[in-house]
């Protein structure tokens, strides 16, 4: 009911309805497809694929929190994955204390790596972890007290255009160094891995993965709905406009730095969650999630797909990975290649993305 | 430099519970703006040296110069995109404008059209006025805002105002650069300022365009204290009652539009002859 | 004629010296071939010995006989290959062999002696004490032979092995050297042995002289004088001033060590950010393929060393126009392939370019593949100079620091002097007035790009000594240059010097403090609240063009 009030409302663009109509198909599908229909049936969905469309879904919610401050806030960011990770290693650390004594080393409290460091204790920052509420708390609070820190520091100073995007890389590439130490308390270069079970449910089991799967659609949906609120409010308007007109919007008399520090912190917090939906999925999370690379991939996918429309993103995401999939596989020194002409073509070709495509097609005609 | 007259924590009570503007820009004097002995320099290039100006509350006051003479940068004091170097300026008897950001000096009355026009173009020119619009333009209670029935009416009041009532669903990137002039005229006026301040109104704009706009900013004064540089002698001449001239940044000569054609010193430095 | 005492004692030193060596002559002619063959015979046997005690003294008498083999021997005990031959109990040096056994030659006649099993043969054992007495007793021997930097090596030898009997070699040489290097180690030397001395007044002397000198025996030594009750007041007293000075020395030298080692990281800074403060300050562009351009160029001095692998000297030298070219070359390539049809966006040019990047990297993995490849270092770069006792530079860092002025002083000279210059100073200030003025902005843009791209190549070359040159070289250089330019302030060449200079010092004095990895994110912290507090860099562009 609910749905069929959405897909009526003007609240949604096109774009928009296709999106949670896919989603919703996929949600119904897949499982089912999955946990019903036997092994050796051609509609039978593979545990593998369920959880490989799981990783894509969180991919396009971090597109869509990228697509919020890039494509309406003109805030190019290139460490979003930094939060994405950040969001990753909080789920994590719940998934390394649900271990317990399963772990090589068997220590009811410590995880493998701290035992194998000789560590005697817990560091403080992994107490209260074993607690789902907490740990769901801190994917959201950690992202976002760190966008809300850089972003008042640098929103402030109006740093804007390329210093912002080189600063936020900066960011990212430090906290890569930084977890890398084994001193840190992250795993090192090995980071958090060897799950065993989410609130007491086995990882390893078809059910966990579909329900892992369902909470990914979920929070897709629910992530681009509540973005779309935010763009289609006055808010979402006024970060337009400091988009297009910083210094008019300063002297209309909003505080630019405000809404800057906003939206970056509530994009943020999006892109922890789909970080933490991501590591139980791929089963680990180490420092590479915080390389400048990932990031500057994850702006492609939002360029490809369309900026400033957030099913756009959503697609980009899935297509690039896509074909990310399917071409490391095969052909794997021919992905940089790929990568590298698609950020080339998308930027001097595409300005608009994949679903601009016919808009472009319509005015070069015209 | 002369005390402040009130002091800051005063300043700053209104921002947390906002009386009228009114009341808070004491305008008790009959003068809306001083500005004393204001000092800009940028790499040693003094662009305001010393300047003194009053605007008189209600006022249309046209401010003109030859290029360099500082009349950019002291609109920039005004609202507060530049500080100065030295001087005091006050809005109104209470309100020291330099100790605010440009957010709060635009909120406590103040208005400003750029020299080159600058409007949201990527939004309808009726959002164009739903944004400019006096509210409170905190982040929560904008992510919330609804528009009011009576607010609908402002808006559909100032379109009609700017001429731009047909175009209303428009996005303001399809105006022409005479009608964007105009919205940005709007933009202030949503903004309720008591002073509006207007670099170059009329340039790039055809005859009658320039006539409509002058008839809008004589409409303008009274209600608010209007603040014009402008380069088109015309146009200072068509709306003039009070003329201010800049040179090197400093007041060269203050009066009437004709008193100050016949200025010696003011043929000499700007018209050149 | 004056005669000075020094004079004289020197004089009568050299005579007593030569008589010795005389009679030591006269010994050797009285004694036949034959004697001395025996002799030399048993002393190598009797090297099978109990105890190491015994065997040092039976080294030390083998050490002075004047037989061809004895070096050899020696050397041979000390690695641990001689051994006795089980059955006739000849004294062997033996070479291992892969299946366990042992290929041996008869240590005295070096007559072959073909394999013998895992068992054929046992070693002659050494412990560390011994091994240093016996490198002690080589470097004697050598001590009169081998170049200068020959003789220095066997002085520390001798101090090492702590033989207090080697000093009196040490003093006999030192009459004969005239090299002043050697003979400054020799009296370094002698002080150490004189911190043993049993005289207290020439202990003291040493002590005293001991202040100045860094070597690491001399501070442990003094360390132990300083903690030893049973010496003299004044003596320890002395020991702990003169250990003081080490001390501030000692820092000193760190502290100067630490600042050369932060020059050399800020030289390659500059070199790699200058560059791209002149693309950035002329277009407004970040060219995210900067740091594949430095690798490019790190590439070139690589190709070209395996094309002339015999002019190894001058190859790097060749290496320096053509990096230019090559970087310069494809920089010009991204511009007019790439960047000009994003002009005025600038957040999609950065995006493309990392797509350049990321296209260059992967074609030098295919085309050279993904492993490091090693640049060879000519002779004239290796080494270190010396600069004091426990103060010393490495050549290669030194070179680069100089070519980084001097890359920076022919940019100046280009900006400041050339027509381009001046085109290129005009654009950068204000564009559209630049046009206005009949500067054609596309010929400066091709120029400009193709200079900060050549830079690029250039920088790449200088790297290229220092660090692998592998298909990552230039990634980590991009957000660095990055820091560096903004904190210099965009557009400004000198800021770009000091900015990148001052951080390398920064890093590099914070990294013994915080780590290596925690001073790069400190330094990065402090450029994010630098520019909170000077958003335009160091050196501002200041005035209304810089407001736009």
């Amino acid at each position: 009911m609910i749905l069929n009030t959405l897909m009526k409302s003007e609240f949604l663009d096109r774009g928009g309805k296709v999106l949670l109509l896919v989603l919703l198909v996929m949600l119904i599908t897949v499982p089912a497809a999955n946990l019903l229909i036997p092994a050796d049936s051609f509609f039978h969905v593979s545990t593998y694929t369920v959880t490989l469309l799981g990783k894509y879904l969180c991919y396009a919610l971090l597109a869509i929190s990228l697509d919020l401050v890039w494509g309406y806030c003109g805030i190019l960011s290139l460490g979003h994955g930094a939060f994405f990770a950040l969001g990753g290693y909080a789920m994590g650390m719940y998934l390394m204390r649900q271990i317990g004594t399963r772990g090589v080393y068997g220590h009811p409290e410590l995880p493998d790596f701290m035992v194998f460091l000789n560590w005697e204790e817990l560091p403080w920052y992994w107490y209260g972890f074993d607690q789902f509420w907490l740990a769901m708390l801190m994917v959201m609070l950690v992202p976002g007290v760190l966008a809300f820190l850089f972003g008042w520091l640098a929103f402030r100073s109006r740093v804007s255009g390329v210093y912002l995007s080189i600063m936020t890389q900066a960011l990212t590439y430090a906290l890569m160094l930084a977890f890398f130490r084994n001193e840190m308390g992250f795993g090192g270069n090995n980071g958090l891995t060897d799950f065993k079970e989410i609130l007491g449910a086995s990882l390893q089991s078809d059910v966990t993965r579909v329900m892992l799967f369902v909470c990914s659609v979920a929070a897709l949906a629910l992530g681009y709905l509540v973005c779309r609120f935010i763009v289609t409010s006055k808010l979402g308007q006024v970060v337009t406009a400091v988009r297009d007109a910083e210094s008019r919007t300063r002297f209309i008399g909003y505080r630019v730095e405000r809404y800057q520090v906003w939206v970056f912190t509530v994009s943020a917090v999006i892109a922890g969650i789909a970080g933490a939906l991501y590591v139980p999925q791929v089963g680990i999370i180490n420092p590479s999630e915080f390389q400048p690379l990932n990031s500057i991939e994850l702006v492609v996918w939002v360029a490809l797909g369309g900026r400033a429309t957030l099913y756009g993103a959503a697609l980009g995401a899935g297509v690039v990975n896509y074909f990310k999939t399917v071409l490391t596989g095969a052909l794997p020194e021919v992905w940089l290649f790929v990568l590298g002409a698609l950020f080339v073509l998308v930027t001097t070709t595409l300005p608009k993305g994949l679903v601009g495509i016919r808009d472009q097609l319509r005015r070069s005609h015209a | 430099m002369r005390e402040p007259l009130i002091n800051r924590d005063r300043v700053f009570e209104f921002l947390i519970e906002p009386p009228t503007r009114e009341e808070l820009v004491n305008t008790a004097g009959g003068v809306i703006l001083y500005l004393e002995d204001i000092t800009v320099s940028f790499d040693g290039f003094r662009a305001l040296n010393g300047l003194t100006l009053y605007i008189n509350t209600g006022e249309l006051r046209c401010i003109i110069g030859p290029n360099g003479a500082g009349k950019t940068t002291l609109m920039d004091v005004i609202t507060g995109k530049t500080r100065p170097d030295s001087g005091t300026a006050f809005f109104g008897q209470r309100v020291d404008l330099l100790r605010m950001s440009e957010p709060q000096i635009a909120s406590v009355g103040i208005g400003r059209k750029f020299q080159k026009p600058t409007v949201f173009e990527q939004h309808t020119i009726h959002t164009n006025l739903e944004l400019a619009m006096e509210a409170d333009k905190r982040v929560w209670p904008t992510l919330f805002h609804k528009l009011t029935g009576a607010q609908r009416d402002r808006i559909d009041e100032v379109l009609d105002l700017i001429g731009l009532k047909d175009l209303a669903r428009e996005r303001a990137g399809a105006l022409s650069h005479g009608q964007k002039q105009w919205l940005e005229i709007g933009i202030l006026l949503m903004q309720n300022p008591l002073l509006l301040l207007v670099d170059e109104p009329v340039a790039g704009m055809t005859q009658q365009e320039t006539e409509a706009t002058a008839a809008l900013l004589n409409r303008l004064a009274g209600d608010h204290s209007v603040v014009v540089v402008e380069h088109d002698m015309e146009f200072v001449r068509s709306i003039a009652r009070q003329v201010t001239v800049l040179h090197e940044g400093a007041v060269l000569a203050e009066g009437a539009f004709d008193d100050i054609q016949n200025n010696d010193r003011v043929r000499e430095v700007y018209l050149g002859s | 004629m004056p005669v000075s005492p020094i004079t004289i004692r020197s004089w009568l030193l050299a005579s007593l010296a030569g008589l010795s060596c005389l009679m030591a002559t006269g010994h050797t002619l009285a004694a036949t071939a034959a004697d001395i063959e025996s002799e030399f015979a048993r002393t190598v046997t009797s090297l099978y010995a109990d105890s190491y005690d015994e065997k040092a003294s039976i080294a030390a008498s083998l050490a002075e006989m004047e037989h061809p083999r004895v070096d050899l021997i020696l050397s041979a005990l000390i690695e641990g290959n001689l051994y006795r031959e089980r059955r006739t109990d000849v004294i062997v040096i033996a070479r291992s062999l892969d299946d366990g056994g042992y290929h041996l030659t008869d240590a005295v006649t070096g007559e072959d002696m073909g394999d013998v099993g895992r068992r054929g043969a046992r070693k002659i054992s050494v412990n560390n004490s011994l091994r240093r007495q016996l490198k002690g007793l080589v470097a004697g021997r050598q001590l009169n032979v081998g170049s200068p930097s020959d003789r220095i090596a066997a002085i520390e030898d001798i101090v090492n092995a702590g033989d207090e009997e080697l000093s009196d070699v040490l003093r006999a040489r030192a009459e004969k050297e005239n090299d002043p290097d050697v003979l400054e180690a020799i009296s370094i030397a002698l002080i150490i042995f004189d911190l043993d001395a049993v005289d207290e007044a020439r202990k003291l002397a040493a002590v005293e002289a001991s202040a100045t000198n860094l070597h690491p025996l001399v501070r442990r030594k003094l360390t132990a004088i300083a903690a030893d009750e049973s010496e003299v007041d004044e003596l320890r007293a002395a020991a702990k001033t003169s250990l003081a000075e080490i001390t501030r020395r000692v820092e000193r030298y760190q502290m100067v060590e630490t600042l050369f080692f932060g020059l050399s990281l800020g030289s390659i800074l500059v070199l790699a950010a200058i560059g791209l403060s002149i693309t950035f300050g002329v277009m407004g562009v970040i060219n995210m393929a900067h740091g594949e351009l430095i690798m490019l160029g790190a590439y070139t001095t690589y190709v070209i060393q395996t094309v002339f692998p015999n002019a190894l000297e001058y190859s790097l030298l060749l290496a320096i126009p053509a990096a230019f070219v090559v970087s310069g070359l494809v920089g010009i390539a991204i511009e007019r392939g790439v960047i000009r049809f994003l002009y005025g966006r600038p957040l999609e040019t950065l995006l493309a370019t990392f797509g350049v990047s990321l296209i260059l990297q992967q074609a030098v993995r295919t085309i050279f593949s993904p492993l490091n490849r090693a640049v060879a270092t000519p002779e004239w770069m290796s080494g270190s100079l010396q600069v004091a006792q426990g103060l010393s530079i490495t050549y290669n860092r030194l070179y680069i620091f100089i070519f980084a002025l001097l890359v920076f002083a022919a940019l100046q000279a280009i900006l400041r002097r050339t027509r381009l210059g001046l085109e290129v100073r005009a654009v950068t200030q204000n564009r559209d007035m630049a046009r206005a003025m009949g500067i054609r902005n596309t010929r400066v843009d091709i120029m400009t790009f193709g200079l900060g791209s050549g830079i690029a190549g250039v920088a790449g070359v200088a790297l290229s000594q220092l660090t692998n040159v592998g298909p990552n070289l230039g990634q980590g250089y991009i957000v660095d240059s990055f820091m560096v330019v903004v904190f210099g302030g965009v557009g400004n060449l000198w800021g770009t010097l000091v900015a990148g200079l001052s951080l390398g010092i920064v890093n590099k004095f914070l990294e013994p403090e915080a780590g290596a990895v925690m001073a790069k994110i400190l330094v990065l912290i402090f450029i994010i609240l630098f520019i909170q507090k000077r958003p335009r860099g160091l050196f501002p562009q200041k005035g209304r063009a810089a407001d736009g």
